[in-house]
């Protein structure tokens, strides 16, 4: 696996490999597109694995999974929340 | 019109009681068994559970099984209840006899502790075909040498309603004329974990259709009815009749309710029209009523289209906890219970209703009289299923 | 008043191919675990689905499609499972990450599909079939447990018009060559076309599904009729034969008016003699066909064999490679399926042509 340089790719390439997205490639995932329902057609179960994502990568812990929704919109606001929040 | 589906015999075994009469006596004090975990070896020892406070050695002495037995915690539950359901039925000849096993996890609670340790150690290995629920069966049915028709329901928490409604159907068809139905699930870290990943766990105890309501506890339990063709029942006690069933699915979500609760309105639609009932004749209503958000909203819903009058409800989970595939045989015996005693056993931890739906269960113990008893029981993959009890007349 | 079952579409997949089958070119494995033929499954599952999804619930949703689509119908009345072994594969995958991770760090997707009911509700959903929804789970009994149900639901007035029923079973990666351990496969080098003459211990396994879409409407796609099923846990051989003479009675059959028994060997020295015992006795005389050494036994396997008596009604033909004797052969129609799995869960099917 090549060395991520990027948070938005680093991030891309997690989704793609944890949600098994099998077909997609990092380029294929806008940073603005949103993840969930028109755009990338994500669902509350892959809320749920973005959840543990979190924390196992980065040290957040998200107690409740409504919060989940708002921080993974996009890319780009799941990066902004990584950024402020992490711990490692 | 078809044949009627008497039940004469029941037996218990959960975190409120080991039988019949213990269930009963818990119910009636409000007496909940909601613990953290003793017996069930788990990180998570901040999470109550409904769990039975004995060990699988004790259990099996109380079947004096030999040291080399191949029982699973849910065989040795469901052999405990089974026993009292064929005392209470007064049953000793099983020639003729079904039987019809609702389990999810079946021997789970092996499979992982064995798991890593099969290569290396032989005598576990008879654990080995544990991990699926027809061995559980087989274990039961091996026990009491019930060789005919004997089969098992897989369909998550609606498995032993689902059995239940199955061994009506086998005794209306002319099929068989005695069968025995029911369900037994153990805790296991698998589904501890598996609903705690799902993050609808529960930290504090369960409280069904409260605004505040943080999710399910699990539990475990075994319950099994006898049920009897009229023939058969003649010259017996009848506890109460299976009159309506309703089987539907959600096909909405593997997992999750839809939000107005349609497999949950068709399940209950089709137990009333088997039983030939219409709403009002329902006295009482044991909920699923999980505790968990989406399941007692989706629920509420579901009734409120049903019932234009809401009949009384309570969801006694939180009593037992969720004991997944054998919460419909214990709900079935407390629905019976509730019809012997004529009374209607009270929904815990209730303190404030959804806003949206304003429903509000029986809180306190209550006398009534009771004719017929709606019992819910709905699953993973969209299994919902809906059984109506009623008394003798 | 019970009605007729009519096979009006159907559809399954295991490790050999329906061509191969009928073209005598059935294939040998030397391993005593071997997969079942993979398939397109993009065909028929949307991708989002489809990522989720373990092989038995590929290989479920794409046969049931199948056979709904051979038989003309949009949405069945309803759904009927049978699995021995359910979504063994998310199971063992939920259960390594708990035991790996000490309980910590768990993503909920494999213990969501992980319950045996996964394929029965993953039909529904993907079907929107809001109908009557069934899964058992009996070990070798699975899928006729759903046969006898939709049975009961053509006695019934419930409405019950159509049913799709089936039988599924995966093979997992650590969970399968468990049987290994505990004498359910057969030890040492294997060629498994030849297990049926073998004087060994144990079996071979594999996987695969196949689902039948049943009606009381017979159409002009209509092939066969399933007649009647019924399952035993326990039974001797002596109350074998008497409860299959009668089961045949029942049935208006004589034994010899029986034109082909298809039969559960699987080379398991310890318990093939239920069926070599019927075939020196009752079935002398009728053509007999074996099938577990080219599919391998696993617990909705039955499935696969009506599927097969289906389709020998269907082109009025028989698999050379299948014949366990050498009868004349006759134009078939009637057919039955008997089976057990070490010594258990007995069934006996029965399959007629129209």
């Amino acid at each position: 696996m090549p060395i991520m340089t990027d948070l938005h790719t680093e991030l891309k390439a997690s989704i793609i490999e944890q949600l098994n997205l099998e077909d997609m490639e990092v380029s294929d995932i806008e940073n603005d597109e949103p993840l969930f329902g028109d755009g990338l057609g994500l669902d509350s179960i892959d809320a749920l694995e973005l959840i543990v994502l979190l924390e196992k990568d980065y040290g957040i812990k998200l107690t409740d999974p409504k919060k989940g929704r708002e921080i993974f919109e996009s890319i780009n606001k799941m990066a902004d929340f990584i950024e402020a929040n992490r711990t490692k | 019109m078809s044949r009627s589906v008497a039940v004469t015999g029941m037996g218990i075994f959960s975190a409120i009681g080991k039988n019949l009469e213990e269930n009963h006596r818990s119910l009636i004090h409000g007496k909940h068994g909601l613990s953290h975990p003793e017996i069930l070896e788990t990180v998570h020892q901040n999470l109550p559970i409904g769990e039975i406070k004995s060990t699988n050695s004790d259990l099996a002495d109380a079947l004096n099984l030999d040291k080399n037995h191949a029982f699973t915690r849910a065989a040795l539950l469901g052999t405990i209840a089974l026993k009292e359901a064929l005392q209470n039925a007064k049953i000793e000849d099983f020639t003729n006899i079904g039987f019809v096993n609702g389990n999810s996890v079946g021997g789970m609670d092996m499979t992982e502790r064995f798991y890593r340790e099969y290569e290396s150690n032989p005598a576990n290995r008879r654990f080995i075909q544990a991990q699926h629920p027809g061995f559980t069966t087989e274990q039961i049915a091996g026990y009491f040498g019930i060789d005919n028709y004997v089969t098992t329901i897989s369909t998550a928490c609606s498995s032993a309603a689902n059995a239940v409604m199955l061994g009506a159907r086998l005794i209306q068809s002319g099929r068989l004329d005695q069968v025995i139905v029911g369900g037994t699930d153990c805790l296991s870290r698998f589904t501890l974990n598996g609903f705690n990943s799902l993050m609808i766990y529960s930290e504090d105890f369960p409280k069904p259709f409260d605004s505040e309501r943080k999710g399910l506890n699990l539990g475990e339990a075994a319950a099994y009815l006898v049920l009897e063709s009229a023939d058969f029942a003649k010259n017996k006690e009848v506890l109460g009749y299976v009159s309506g069933y309703g089987n539907a699915n959600d096909a909405f979500h593997q997992t999750a309710s839809s939000e107005n609760g349609e497999g949950a309105y068709l399940a209950m639609q089709k137990a009333l029209e088997t039983a030939n009932l219409n709403p009002h004749h329902i006295d009482y209503i044991n909920a699923h009523g999980t505790a968990t958000q989406n399941n007692d909203l989706s629920e509420s819903r579901a009734l409120i289209r049903i019932f234009k009058e809401m009949p009384a409800f309570s969801s006694t989970k939180s009593f037992t906890g969720h004991t997944l595939a054998a919460a419909g045989a214990i709900e079935a015996v407390f629905s019976l219970l509730a019809i012997k005693h004529q009374q209607i056993y009270p929904n815990l931890n209730f303190n404030s209703a959804i806003s949206d739906t304003r429903l509000r269960p029986v809180t306190e113990l209550q006398s009534t009289k009771i004719q017929h008893v709606l019992s819910n029981s709905f699953g993973f993959g969209g299994n919902c299923t809906s059984l109506i009890f009623s008394k003798d007349e | 008043m019970s009605r007729k079952m009519y096979i009006n579409g159907m559809a399954s997949i295991a490790a050999q191919t329906e061509e191969d089958l009928f073209t005598e070119n059935l294939q040998s494995f030397s391993e005593n675990i071997f997969p079942a033929t993979s398939v397109n499954y993009k065909e028929y599952i949307k991708p989002m689905m489809l990522r989720r999804m373990s092989k038995a619930i590929k290989m479920g949703l794409v046969t049931a499609k199948r056979a709904l689509n051979e038989a003309g119908v949009d949405v069945p009345d309803s759904i009927i499972v049978g699995t021995g072994e359910g979504c063994k594969q998310d199971t063992e995958k939920f259960l390594e990450n708990i035991l790996d991770e000490n309980e910590s760090f768990l993503t909920p997707t494999a213990f969501i599909q992980s319950t045996h009911n996964t394929v029965g509700g993953q039909i529904a959903l993907d079907l929107k079939c809001t109908g009557y929804n069934m899964t058992y789970t009996q070990n070798s009994a699975s899928f006729e447990s759903a046969l006898i149900d939709a049975k009961l639901q053509f006695t019934e007035e419930m409405g019950t018009r159509c049913v799709l029923v089936g039988g599924v079973d995966e093979i997992a990666r650590i969970s399968t060559p468990f049987y290994n351990l505990d004498g359910q496969l057969k030890a040492g080098e294997i060629n498994t076309a030849k297990i049926l003459q073998s004087s060994s211990e144990g079996t071979i396994t594999s996987e695969g599904a196949a689902f039948f879409l049943l009606s009381e409407i017979r159409t002009q796609d209509s092939f066969a009729e399933i007649s009647d099923c019924m399952i035993y846990r326990n039974i001797s051989e002596e109350k074998l034969q008497e409860e299959i003479s009668w089961f045949l009675k029942k049935n208006d059959l004589k034994i010899d008016e029986l034109d082909v028994v298809i039969l559960g060997n699987n080379g398991d020295t310890r318990y093939d003699h239920y069926y070599q015992q019927l075939q020196e006795d009752l079935f002398k005389n009728t053509l007999q066909l074996g099938y577990k050494n080219w599919v391998g036994d696993y617990n909705t396997v039955t499935a696969y064999a009506c599927w097969l008596g289906a389709e020998i009604l269907k082109r009025k033909e028989i698999p050379q490679q299948l014949k366990l004797n050498n009868l004349p052969l006759k134009q078939p129609t009637s057919i039955l399926v008997y089976n057990q799995y070490l010594g258990k869960n007995h069934s006996l099917t029965l399959l007629r042509s129209l």
